[in-house]
């Protein structure tokens, strides 16, 4: 919906008149929604100030950062477009593979172009394996996706001369960044370098959620029928939306790939791709910031935990679930938000 | 490939089918009823596999009465579940049915490393299960013949069950058109609990006698689950038909794919599932 329509329509005799005051309704509502509000710097600053207060875990915290990355991917087409996958796991490989053979099998180090070359094959994976899929619904859909993951994963095992099966790849180079920043053991070059990149992908991504096109996934997850009805290309919204979420999935494992110089298989299981839901889930989708908690809340409380006891970690997590989807359907967000309004201070300001 | 290698991927690969039928085949049915996405089938399953192990191992209950004691105490206790959980999520989206059940097999599984450790366990099996029989071809493992026999026995049972009594057609009409059944007064909710725990009861002994094909530890549940996953979307929700084909091709090209090609054997099945599921998305014997 651009200006110059909006344009068109005022130019056009009363009788158009309603339609235009509606579109200019619509578009007031549409840039009001799209602005920037002020608690949308707090994860940024957050993000900044965990640089200075911890910074012997930035190796741990550029982890969080990736695991926000990977989230942010699926509540593209799991919160907004309504996308139930169960093998978002199988672009986050992508990308990490690219980036880990690249080095073992072609020498080619280079962290920037090798990110590239992993967001372009992710991207490619999403597009194709979403124009067929996509077309399907439900369980078959699930199992589809579930089963795309894991036919990549047994290809990858059977041919472990190349990809180093489940004990990983051998001998990753990185090389530094830019030529210059050595990737040092305190994960310092690594945590700004993820965090900048961190910041474009929610950039675009906001956009694209605030956008008409974002609003069109989100009618097709509220209303799939009348969306249909009322002309829209179901279809390939939802391909997009896929080979989008695809690329920025296969960017954070092209990430996690480079700043850990290690990758196995395992990137592939159902596990990671539950794992990422999980931490959706968790924060809240469909609105943005709930990766962001969700990543962070998951990827600590699992730091502290899984030293403890494992065992402990693992009911701890599915307990969560259980009580996420029984008593708090829109993740720790939603409650937030409900303590906000009930606090009468409004969520909306 | 030799006569003898062709009889024994049938022979093994059938005794697998065997197994995960009988895993699978409550699984199918409950989604068929109700559309319940429900990841904590292999759960259930595990259950009656350590069930199994104790009483065998702890109390020195055979091998045979502890499979059919495991059965039923899996399946009663699996009612309190469906009640007060599973019936909950009957009109959510099916991700919160994926979440509910994920989080419900992760706890199983801590719970059982918790309490019976990580490492596989395995059962004592009575003298007359174990060595060779002969079967006329070749010899082959009597255990695996057993299997076969059993799972024979509960294919006819369930047919009979689910084809020639009053309540078998009163699910297969809850199956085909729940709003109809319920109209014409079938209380399909109980009838549902009733399948429910038929069916963990069935996956519970699937799961007893699968510890020796499979081995048993605590990643059961969510290890073998994929194979469940497919076999049901395969064959198609609620048909036993679709079922018993889609555990025997999955059991049949596994065990081949690994026999022949033991590097990429995982490969076929997967292959075989998307193929089937791009062609027919309902599954074989599926409705859309």
């Amino acid at each position: 919906m651009a200006v110059s329509d909006i344009e068109t329509a005022a130019a056009a005799p009363a009788s158009a008149a309603s339609t235009a005051s509606a579109r200019a309704r619509a578009t007031a509502f549409l840039a009001k929604r799209h602005h920037l509000r002020w608690w949308e710097a707090l994860p940024w600053l957050l993000i900044i100030a965990a640089y200075f207060i911890f910074p012997d875990r930035l190796t741990f915290g550029t982890q969080v950062l990736i695991g926000i990355m990977f989230a942010l991917s699926l509540d593209l087409i799991l919160g907004y477009a309504g996308i139930v996958t169960l093998g978002h796991a199988l672009f986050f490989g992508i990308g990490a593979y690219t980036v880990a053979l690249l080095t073992a099998r072609w020498n080619w180090g280079e962290p920037i172009s090798s990110m590239l070359l992993a967001i372009l094959l992710s991207s490619l994976a999403g597009l194709v394996s979403g124009w067929f899929l996509l077309r399907y619904r439900n369980l078959t859909l699930l199992m589809l996706t579930l089963a795309a993951a894991i036919l990549v994963q047994e290809a990858g095992n059977y041919r472990s001369d190349i990809t180093g099966g489940y004990d990983g790849v051998p001998g990753m180079e990185i090389w530094k960044l830019f030529g210059v920043f050595e990737n040092d053991l305190y994960g310092h070059t690594y945590y700004i370098y993820v965090g900048v990149l961190l910041l474009i992908v929610w950039y675009i991504v906001r956009r694209i959620v605030y956008s008409p096109y974002g609003a069109a996934l989100t009618g097709i997850r509220e209303n799939v029928r009348r969306m249909h009805a009322i002309g829209s290309p179901v279809h390939w919204r939802l391909v997009t939306a896929y080979t989008i979420a695809a690329g920025i999935a296969g960017m954070a494992g092209a990430l996690f790939a480079q700043s850990t110089a290690y990758t196995t298989l395992g990137v592939f299981d159902f596990d990671n791709s539950a794992k990422v839901m999980v931490m959706l889930i968790l924060g809240g989708t469909g609105r943005l910031y709930g990766a962001f908690i969700g990543a962070t809340v998951y990827l600590v409380l699992e730091d502290h935990l899984s030293k403890l006891s494992p065992t402990f970690w693992q009911f701890g997590i599915g307990l969560l679930l259980v009580l996420t989807v029984l008593f708090a359907r829109r993740g720790l967000l939603g409650l937030l938000e409900d303590a906000l309004k009930y606090f009468g201070r409004g969520a909306k300001s | 490939m030799s006569a003898s290698a062709i009889v024994s991927i049938l022979f093994d690969g059938l005794a697998y089918a065997m197994v995960l039928f009988i895993i699978s085949v409550g699984l199918s049915i409950t989604m068929g009823l109700m559309g319940f996405v429900n990841l904590a089938h292999g759960a259930f399953a595990m259950a009656g596999g350590y069930l199994v192990v104790t009483l065998t191992r702890s109390w020195g209950v055979p091998f045979l009465p502890s499979l059919v004691i495991a059965a039923v105490v899996v399946g009663v206790a699996s009612i309190p579940f469906e009640r007060i959980l599973y019936s909950r999520l009957y009109k959510a989206t099916e991700l919160d049915q994926v979440l509910l059940t994920i989080g419900l097999a992760f706890m199983a599984i801590a719970s059982y490393t918790y309490f019976y450790g990580p490492s596989p366990l395995t059962v004592p099996l009575p003298s007359f299960l174990t060595g060779q029989i002969d079967i006329g071809v070749r010899t082959v493992p009597t255990y695996r013949a057993f299997t076969i026999v059993v799972g024979a026995v509960l294919i006819a049972l369930l047919w009979y069950g689910f084809e020639r009594t009053n309540i078998g057609a009163k699910i297969r009409a809850a199956v085909d058109n729940r709003r109809m059944a319920q109209s014409v007064g079938i209380n399909v909710d109980r009838l549902f609990t009733l399948t429910f725990a038929l069916g963990s009861g069935l996956a519970a002994f699937g799961g007893g006698l699968a510890i020796q094909t499979f081995g048993l530890t605590p990643s059961f549940a969510v290890l073998y689950l994929v194979f469940f996953l497919i076999i049901v979307s395969v064959g198609g929700l609620g048909s036993l038909k679709g079922t018993l084909i889609a555990s025997i091709l999955l059991g049949v090209f596994d065990i081949g794919g690994k026999y022949l090609y033991s590097d990429a054997g995982g490969f076929f099945i997967y292959v075989l599932t998307v193929l089937v599921l791009l062609i027919k998305p309902a599954g074989l014997y599926g409705r859309e």
